[in-house]
């Protein structure tokens, strides 16, 4: 045992040595969650409660697209009468708060929270019981949400919610209440997310991981994590602090007759709500790269562009919100700024495209069902950014701004940039989240019908919206002449519809009569393929020791190891941010309630203050109970430990 | 009659240029790099046996190197070249007019409630719904809402502009060739955001002049004792405690003018037609045809709400 080694960590000579054998029984024992239903409260494993997020979100997902299809039913023909006003109303705005709090975001965040720690090589995530309490404040905020809906209050003013519309004059009840506090849930689950991605990103990665070695994805998700810190105060400032306050308590923060101001909350809203769709698309692009690497069997071309990429692009998407907002009374000059700022973010994009298809180009592409996905994507998307680029300018924006042109270019952006790549890597990653192949006939049926559903339903929207038809609105006339495209439209809804039966489909079937994947069945290049699929509770028996970015790719024989990590209790190997040189060796926590008390309690908090303040007492007296709970069990389990290592000793060595 | 693509106003027709502009660089920029994908993807197919090959190898990185790097630049030289084009649209359209006829418009929770301006009050003119300009002369919009935001775009003759509480937001535009041009509501504004459209009525100089003299003379009172007694009914049965008709003592803002009712072709804010027939099904039951409108539907006995009908279409 020598210090200087950087595949052995000095050790305590008063440790049995069977304890520091890679022992898979051992480990399993130390890292399990407990069985039973109290053990599957508990649970605090990253890829448990990242499966939980999946299937909750995949569940959204389908509800999401359940009130698109109903929505797509009404607009069919002219004057149609099959959903009034009211519950038109609030299926769109429950579509989008949907789709994008209740799907999008946590169904990428949970796919970091499954694949950062297997990517970096850890054996677990950072903050395992903060992770949990993620999943669960999540969890509170799609019950209520969809109890509200059923119980005729969903929220009924767009999921942007803008005021006067939103505020207490206007939405009296508790319909906007539900929506405000809805978004304070989703944005707690998804700071705890983010701030679990940042830590594993930086500080857990194994030995030899420097930063110019983090795989494109985590890449991405670490972008996205720093950018959910940034933008997903201000909307819950706006939306918990100042709608919810002005229509709890009349704080008229947005009543302009009281010296309010009812633009305020549009630039609450999206300095938020344009990186939003930054925190959807950028971990999608983190998705794409390793399925081109991998099915072009060449490295990827521009790691660094593409790094750079996204973080500039993570730049920029703050510095456009005012897009959103060109037809309000914000003098020309100042918009301008934000039409050069909307133009420039599409080069960032660019290079990572021109990236891929280099990458391509240059190697030997198999058109499996996640490639066939990469380029749905790249055909999709790529008419989504060209409109974007459009609506940049002022000028035209100011015709096409809240029309079906807009709905058009957001779900070509969305479902091209975000849904296309996601359903890639369904079929790139189910091998190792379930140990079995999805099918790849049935995968190639479900592609075509979904690019071919998506262009379908949304093309046309963009000449409605040119020929005048706005969004949001329940009907139209006969005379507008807008019933044909519509009805085509609607035509290719029901296709989307078809094309995620036929994944469902392939995914129960899969389960139960897919091939048996192995450890890496595509032979791909990242260390989350070093495992077993499933994999373990602890995720590696050994703790890899990294060389280059594409660990599988670069060894002929094993990979290397660390060795000295004890088996016995939950020791994580901590390493340096940028250097990864091995630092420190943490304590992770044991299965724990708390997480579940404590956002069942902040539930009670935001949930019952929309009936009395008295709730805001009991919830947050009820919440601080449960945290003196959780930090006396960190005292008891949590303990981070240094490394005595010689300064630089790895960095000569890998 | 209510598009972008059939532009009435140099101001529109600017816009649609540039749309044209943008549709053609911006299709041939989608469908030349989806086919560059797609040929990138199937060209190598089975012909290299270099499987193992994970590398790039450093010939052909360096020329792909070139190829992506004058893909950025031709990227960034299109977005240059748009920038440019679409500032100079945004100078043409923000060049305001030294001298226009000014024209208030505020948006209502379902309906657009019209004033043209002037210094004598007794020529001040309050309509609903339709607003009259001339053609060939410059038109200003002064913008406001009284309840929630409203948008107000009419897509022949320029773009849309928020109506925002606390707020005066100003349009303005030009018509070239007269004719109706309709407009709609385009900020979600509640349950009838689909109910609110209005149209705007370009018509010559000589034509415009004569509507404007007309519209302040309000109708005289009716003579005819059934007609006497639908004015009685209006100003007896809660009608007049929203809407006012010029030269009576309906004087009430909160819904339309109706001073001039039977010279709009539309009610309910481009919902019906303005027929008897229609007027009557309105009065019926407004809700009926706009679900959540303001309106109530006031329980007239069917004799009054025929006399009612009667005087308003008295209302040219």
């Amino acid at each position: 045992v020598s210090g200087s080694d950087p595949r052995v960590l000095p050790v305590d000579q008063s440790i049995a040595e069977s304890d520091l054998i890679g022992d898979a029984a051992v480990l399993d024992d130390t890292w399990r969650d407990k069985p039973g239903l109290w053990g599957w409260l508990c649970a605090v494993d990253h890829k448990t409660i990242a499966k939980r997020y999946i299937v909750t979100a995949f569940l959204m997902f389908i509800a999401g697209g359940i009130e698109a299809a109903l929505m797509r039913l009404q607009l069919a023909r002219p004057e149609n009468t099959l959903i009034g006003p009211d519950r038109y109303n609030q299926l769109f705005t429950v579509h989008g708060t949907t789709m994008m709090f209740l799907f999008a975001v946590p169904m990428m965040t949970a796919m970091g929270l499954y694949f950062v720690p297997l990517m970096v090589g850890a054996r677990s995530i950072a903050f395992p019981r903060l992770n949990a309490f993620g999943y669960w404040t999540y969890l509170v905020g799609v019950v209520f949400l969809y109890v509200s809906l059923f119980s005729n209050t969903g929220p009924d003013t767009g999921w942007f919610a803008y005021v006067p519309l939103s505020g207490p004059a206007y939405s009296p009840g508790h319909r906007v209440d539900v929506w405000a506090q809805l978004v304070t849930f989703t944005e707690i689950a998804a700071l705890c997310g983010a701030v679990n991605i940042i830590v594993t990103a930086f500080k857990l990665r194994a030995p030899g991981m420097s930063v110019n070695r983090i795989p494109p994805f985590v890449w991405a998700q670490l972008v996205v994590a720093f950018m959910i810190v940034f933008a997903m105060p201000a909307v819950a400032t706006g939306s918990t602090l100042m709608l919810a306050a002005d229509r709890a308590v009349n704080m008229h923060w947005f009543n302009p007759a009281e010296g309010g101001d009812a633009l305020l909350w549009q630039h609450i809203f999206w300095f938020f709500g344009h990186p939003e769709v930054y925190i959807i698309f950028l971990p999608a692009l983190g998705m794409i790269t390793p399925i081109v690497e991998t099915f072009c069997r060449r490295q990827v071309f521009g790691y660094t562009a593409i790094v750079a990429a996204n973080i500039a692009t993570a730049f920029f998407a703050f510095g456009l919100w005012v897009h959103h907002m060109f037809a309000t009374p914000i003098p020309e000059l100042g918009q301008s700024l934000f039409t050069a700022a909307s133009m420039v973010i599409a080069i960032p994009t660019a290079v990572q495209i021109f990236c891929w298809i280099a990458t391509m180009w240059a190697g030997r592409p198999r058109l499996t069902v996640p490639m066939l996905f990469v380029l749905g994507f790249l055909f999709t998307f790529i008419n989504g950014g060209i409109t974007g680029v459009m609506l940049a300018s002022v000028a035209f924006d100011k015709q096409a701004h809240d029309t079906f042109f807009v709905v058009a270019h957001l779900h070509y952006v969305l479902i091209g940039g975000g849904l296309m790549p996601l359903f890639g890597a369904f079929y790139f990653w189910f091998p190792k989240i379930t140990g079995r192949l999805l099918g790849e006939a049935l995968g190639k049926v479900h592609f075509w019908l979904f690019v071919i559903g998506t262009n379908v339903t949304f093309f046309p929207m963009h000449i409605l919206g040119l020929n005048g038809m706005p969004r949001r609105i329940y009907t139209y006339l006969a005379p507008s002449g807008w019933g044909p495209l519509n009805l085509v439209a609607t035509i290719g809804a029901l296709t989307i519809a078809t094309a995620v039966l036929v994944f469902l489909i392939n995914v129960v079937r899969s389960l139960r009569v897919g091939d048996v994947a192995g450890e890496n069945p595509w032979r791909s290049s990242g260390l989350e393929w070093a495992t077993t699929s499933p994999p373990p509770s602890f995720n590696f028996v050994h703790t890899a020791v990294v060389h280059s970015r594409h660990p599988l790719w670069e060894t002929t024989v094993e990979l290397e190891v660390v060795s000295g990590l004890r088996t016995d209790r939950r020791e994580i190997l901590v390493t340096t941010t940028f250097d990864a040189h091995l630092d420190a060796r943490a304590l992770g926590p044991e299965p724990s309630i708390w997480p579940l008390y404590v956002a069942l309690c902040m539930g009670l908090l935001f949930i019952g203050s929309i009936f009395s303040p008295y709730f805001v007492l009991a919830g947050i007296g009820a919440s601080l109970l449960g945290l003196l709970g959780w930090g006396w069990e960190s005292t008891r389990d949590v303990e981070v430990e240094r490394v005595a290592l010689p300064d630089g000793a790895l960095v000569e060595q890998v | 009659m209510h598009s972008l693509f059939d532009p009435a106003s140099p101001q529109a027709r600017a816009v649609a240029s540039l749309w044209w502009w943008m549709a053609g660089v911006g299709g041939v920029i989608w469908l030349g790099v989806a086919a560059l994908a797609v040929y990138a993807a199937v060209r190598g197919r089975g012909t290299r046996a270099a499987d193992d090959l994970m590398h790039i190898p450093a010939e052909s990185h360096r020329r792909i190197e070139h190829v992506v790097t004058a893909g950025v630049v031709i990227t960034v030289l299109i977005l240059a070249g748009f920038l440019t084009y679409d500032f100079s649209v945004g100078r043409l359209l923000a060049q305001h007019p030294q001298r226009a006829l000014t024209i208030d418009v505020t948006g209502h929770q379902w309906w657009w409630e019209v004033l043209y301006e002037d210094p004598d009050p007794s020529k001040r003119i309050g309509t609903a719904n339709e607003i009259h300009v001339p053609v060939g002369e410059p038109v200003q919009f002064k913008l406001r809402a009284a309840d929630v935001i409203h948008s107000y775009w009419a897509p022949n003759l320029n773009g849309k502009r928020d109506l925002i509480p606390g707020y005066v937001s100003t349009l303005w535009f030009k018509a070239d060739t007269a004719g109706v041009y309709r407009g709609q509501c385009a900020e979600f504004c509640g349950l009838q955001h689909a109910g609110m459209a209005f149209y705007i009525i370009a018509e010559p100089k000589v034509k415009f002049a004569a509507w404007l003299a007309a519209g302040s003379t309000p109708p005289d009172p009716p003579t005819d004792p059934a007609l006497r007694y639908g004015m009685r009914v209006f100003m007896s049965s809660g009608c007049a405690v929203c809407h006012s008709i010029g030269g009576t003592d309906a004087r009430a803002t909160v819904g339309p003018d109706l001073t001039h009712l039977k010279s709009r072709s539309s009610i309910a804010a481009g919902m019906l037609s303005n027929t008897r027939a229609n007027l009557t099904r309105w009065i019926e039951n407004p809700a009926a045809i706009k679900p959540g409108v303001r309106m109530p539907a006031v329980p007239f006995s069917p004799a009054d709400r025929e006399a009612l009908v009667s005087y308003l279409e008295t209302l040219k």
